[in-house]
């Protein structure tokens, strides 16, 4: 990131205001982007953000109005996205789906998108029930948990981050709506590094899905959250925060030049090991906590637009002369099929 | 004895996978050559290896690229189907077939038929390249025709070494195994039919190609950068060859892409990037058939309502469901008119020749960027996968029409900018590009109603005056479609109207009925110009010619053009073999 900080004001990263219900985590998730969009200094027009249908995909209307936004169809966002970020590779690249979204009727593009490491941010705001059509099951909704009309789910739950990782995506994380300074410390590592960056938030539906029984619930979250390690994003000027101890600081290098660093807590957490991220997820399902922060982070996986070895001048901009071949393939051609 | 030169039909019956069609292609190629006016059609079937296949080869004087209904000599060399195949032919007619797999019965043979017993399982022993001797069998018969019916046995040659290029072995062992079917029938047959090949001139300045490359060949040349596609009989071999043009001619100094080529998880997902990509602003397609179009089309409305320039080309098979897969139809029309719920229509170009599948894929992403909107090419497996004889491809500098765009200086230039808004009163809007550096340059673009401003809204009014906008972008479009192409006099009476692929058998059923009173508009493009509806109202009757049960184009000319109904009649194939002459001559003449 080399613009400067200074270059852009706070309301340069606002939008319309919420048309969500009052409360809702989703709000949470929409300023913790404004914030971190603002705290890296990303120029906004350069932003895209992207979205499916559902509660979650109306969020790219309260962030960022100065960059073009595209609601498109019902689970179908990873793949506007992927056409998108390969005819523009310059565009940094935010997709915001739900759990019906991601987990039921978009799930092949999901771990398509993971699998392809398309350069973009996905975040999923999670709440494990369909909002918009007032309070069905989703498939990460937990098996057991009690939808707003008293019956209990009786599928397992699908997990999106260990889907995720096992697809393929590069950077794996999950937070909660209601600790923002995790969510802002993990979006600003997920803005900056290049491939996708999975961002599971469990953002508690304050109407359909907020009551006892429902283990997506804010009061559950809050109880049952037990963060991984206390992140802090340093941009690559910057020095490490004196706050910090020797020793007990990891830090990952970022493709572009940052660092991540984890705080920990309570066990030595390794988020580059596939195999740990995976038996921490199932023993997090298994035990009903929230295990939040970096699950799983692979920097060295070239990203999609590398992997399709795309020129550096984005697609967009290539003209006539940049692509004509000139009529001496086709004179070839024509002496060639005789 | 009477000689019937350059003017009659064959087929070769072999079974799928077995290396016929390299033998069928030399077969092909030698009498293009020869400056023999072919047409060569395959019939193959969904299958990898086992399957029945066939090759009919037409030649005659016109060079006409269509088939007859009848052929004049047999190659039969597949036992399952070799009863069902010399049944299917007349008295008089010559067959070939490989006598020690197959034994017809004396009530088998018709009064006059010709019979060339081909023993190629004795004669396989005399191969020396043991390993490719199941293929090079397949060389025999083409040795035998060089016999028979008078190949050039130089062009012969000069083909094999050309289809194999610097691999002598594989040269050496196809010339072998050619030469010991040219023994045999030089030494035990007798010529006793009158069929003859003769070297003519009707091929100067053609080539051989097929529809699926010269379409992806256009969309090169149409600056195309953006390809997402998902693998469907028969679209799969346009993408691959875009993807082999773009590897060849699109690579910067550093050797890096001017292109994305993207073989997508489903049709759903490549026409997501299709439309991400061409609402970025890239020029995107991605090719399909009709099963592909239905899974695609609630993106297909999603891009038709919020304005996304993309290319569909389809290539189509015969539906419904899976249908027949390896076989032809025009059966998408209507699909491609409506794709997608709401009230949604769109633009259509129909590619009747080589020449024409590439210069209208080049016009497709003209059209998608100037109107914004989905745009469909819509071929068959006919002109997709067949190799079709037509005049060679001429280069002209593209000049890409990339619509209204506005950019930074652009957007300065405005006072008031709404993505929606209706400015030229032409229907279209000016759009502005993702990642535009300017204030106002964003825009939300969405599937949901949307105001002139790109705003969210539900009101009624803003509803309506959209989609009525919507119309009127495409009354724009009708004015500036390619227009039809009519054959005959004005003053005739009886109208025959098709499109793509059926025009081949159209103009020879023209030729043969030399009837003034007749006269042919081949359409173009959807929607419909105005010369559509004049030639029509010309017209007492009006006979529309198309590949589908259903009449799809007759219906969609009775809803856009209406007050004709009456004229108005079909002449429908839809069996999934390509069209003939014979077909619509004999039903037009029934109905006449």
């Amino acid at each position: 990131m080399s613009e400067t900080k200074l270059a852009y004001q706070k309301s340069d990263y606002t939008g319309k205001p919420s048309t969500l219900c009052k409360g809702c985590g989703h709000d949470s998730i929409t300023n913790a982007i404004i914030e971190s969009y603002f705290q890296l200094g990303v120029n906004p027009s350069s932003v895209i953000k992207l979205s499916g249908i559902g509660c979650s995909s109306k969020t790219p209307t309260y962030f960022i109005d100065k960059g073009h936004g595209f609601n498109s169809v019902h689970g179908r966002m990873p793949s506007v996205a992927t056409g998108a970020n390969v005819a523009n590779l310059k565009l940094p690249t935010i997709g915001i789906s739900g759990d019906g979204d991601t987990g039921s009727i978009g799930l092949g593009q999901f771990l398509h998108c993971a699998r392809r490491n398309v350069d973009m941010v996905y975040i999923i705001e999670n709440n494990g029930t369909y909002g918009l059509t007032k309070g069905q099951f989703s498939a990460t909704a937990d098996l057991g948990s009690k939808a707003k009309r008293g019956a209990a789910n009786p599928y397992p739950t699908l997990d999106a981050c260990a889907l995720a990782i096992d697809s393929g995506a590069t950077f794996v994380a999950r937070s909660f709506s209601g600790d923002r300074k995790q969510m802002i410390a993990l979006m600003k590592a997920a803005f900056s590094h290049k491939g996708i960056a999975v961002l599971d938030i469990i953002s508690p539906c304050v109407t359909f899905n907020n009551h006892e029984g429902s283990t997506k619930s804010y009061l559950f979250a809050k109880e049952n959250d037990v963060p991984l390690h206390e992140l802090n994003y340093v941009p690559e000027a910057e020095t490490i925060e004196v706050e910090m101890k020797e020793g007990e600081v990891r830090s990952i290098e970022l493709h572009d030049g940052s660092h991540l660093t984890l705080k920990k807590l309570d066990k030595d957490y390794n988020p580059g090991d596939k195999g740990e991220a995976l038996k921490l997820i199932n023993e997090s399902i298994a035990s009903k906590t929230l295990a939040t922060g970096l699950l799983y982070y692979q920097p060295d996986f070239p990203d999609h637009n590398t992997i399709l070895n795309i020129c550096s001048t984005p697609l967009v901009y290539l003209n006539e002369a940049e692509l004509d071949p000139g009529p001496d393939p086709i004179a070839k051609l024509n002496a060639s099929m005789k | 004895m009477d000689k019937i030169v350059n003017d009659f039909s064959i087929r070769v019956a072999t079974v799928n996978g077995t290396g016929s069609q390299s033998s069928n292609n030399i077969l092909f190629k030698s009498l293009f050559r020869m400056g023999v006016g072919a047409c060569g059609k395959n019939m193959f079937p969904s299958n990898i290896q086992g399957l029945p296949t066939w090759f009919q080869i037409r030649v005659s004087p016109q060079g006409y690229q269509c088939l007859r209904e009848n052929d004049d000599i047999a190659i039969l060399m597949n036992a399952v189907t070799a009863h069902d195949d010399i049944a299917s032919m007349r008295p008089g007619t010559t067959i070939m077939y490989s006598s020690d797999t197959i034994k017809f019965r004396d009530d088998e043979i018709k009064p006059g038929m010709v019979m060339y017993p081909l023993p190629v399982e004795e004669l396989a022993k005399k191969i020396t390249n043991v390993k490719l001797k199941q293929l090079l069998k397949n060389l025999f018969y083409v040795g035998a025709v060089q016999v028979l019916y008078g190949l050039d046995e130089s062009i012969v040659e000069g083909v094999i070494r050309d289809t194999f290029k610097s691999k002598q072995a594989a040269i050496d062992a196809n010339l072998e195994a050619l030469k010991i079917g040219v023994d045999y029938a030089k030494e035990h047959f007798k010529k006793t039919d009158k069929f003859v090949f003769e070297k003519g001139n009707v091929n100067n300045g053609k080539i051989i190609m097929e529809g699926n490359a010269a379409a992806a060949l256009g969309s090169l040349y149409g600056g195309c950068t953006v390809l997402a596609w998902y693998p469907i009989t028969p679209s799969s071999s346009l993408a691959e060859s875009l993807i082999g043009y773009f590897e060849k001619y699109r690579k910067d100094k550093d050797g890096k892409g001017k292109y994305a080529a993207i073989q997508a998880e489903d049709e759903l997902s490549s026409a997501g990037m299709v439309i991400g990509a061409g609402w970025a602003g890239a020029r995107s397609m991605t090719t399909t058939s009709g099963p592909g179009i239905s899974l695609m089309s609630e993106f297909i409305g999603l891009a038709y309502y919020a304005e996304v320039p993309s290319v569909f080309m389809n290539v189509q098979r015969v539906g419904p469901s899976t249908g027949l897969p390896t076989r032809t139809q025009q059966c998408d029309t209507l699909l491609c008119a409506f794709a997608s719920h709401g009230d949604t229509k769109h633009i259509m170009l129909f590619p009747s020749t080589i020449n024409e599948c590439f210069e209208m894929a080049q016009e497709t992403f003209n059209l998608a960027e100037r109107f914004q909107t989905p745009v469909f090419f819509m071929t068959d497996l006919d002109l997709g996968m067949n190799n079709w004889v037509d005049k060679e491809l001429t280069y002209t500098k593209p000049k890409y029409d990339r619509g209204k765009v506005l950019d930074k200086e652009g957007l300065d230039k405005v006072k008031d900018w709404g993505r929606y808004l209706d400015v030229d009163k032409d229907g279209i809007c000016y759009r502005t590009l993702p990642g535009t550096d300017h204030p106002k340059g964003a825009y939300f673009t969405r599937g949901s109603g949307h105001d002139e401003y790109a705003r969210y809204t539900e009101s009624p009014l803003a509803y309506t005056r959209n989609m009525d906008r919507l119309n009127r972008k495409f009354d724009t479009a009708k004015k500036e479609m390619p227009k039809g192409i009519v054959r005959g006099e004005a003053g005739a009476k009886i109208g025959l109207i098709a499109y793509g692929t059926s025009d081949h058998p159209v103009q020879e059923t023209l030729d043969r009925m030399k009837n003034p009173n007749i006269k042919y508009m081949r359409l173009r493009a959807f929607p419909f110009g105005e010369d559509v509806e004049a030639f029509i109202k010309s017209c007492d009757k009006v006979f529309i010619v198309e590949q589908n049960r259903d009449g799809q184009m007759r219906q969609l000319l009775e809803t856009q053009i209406r007050g004709y109904q009456d004229k108005m009649d079909s002449i429908l194939y839809y069996g999934g073999f390509p069209l003939s002459a014979d077909f619509i001559e004999r039903t037009l003449k029934g109905k006449l």
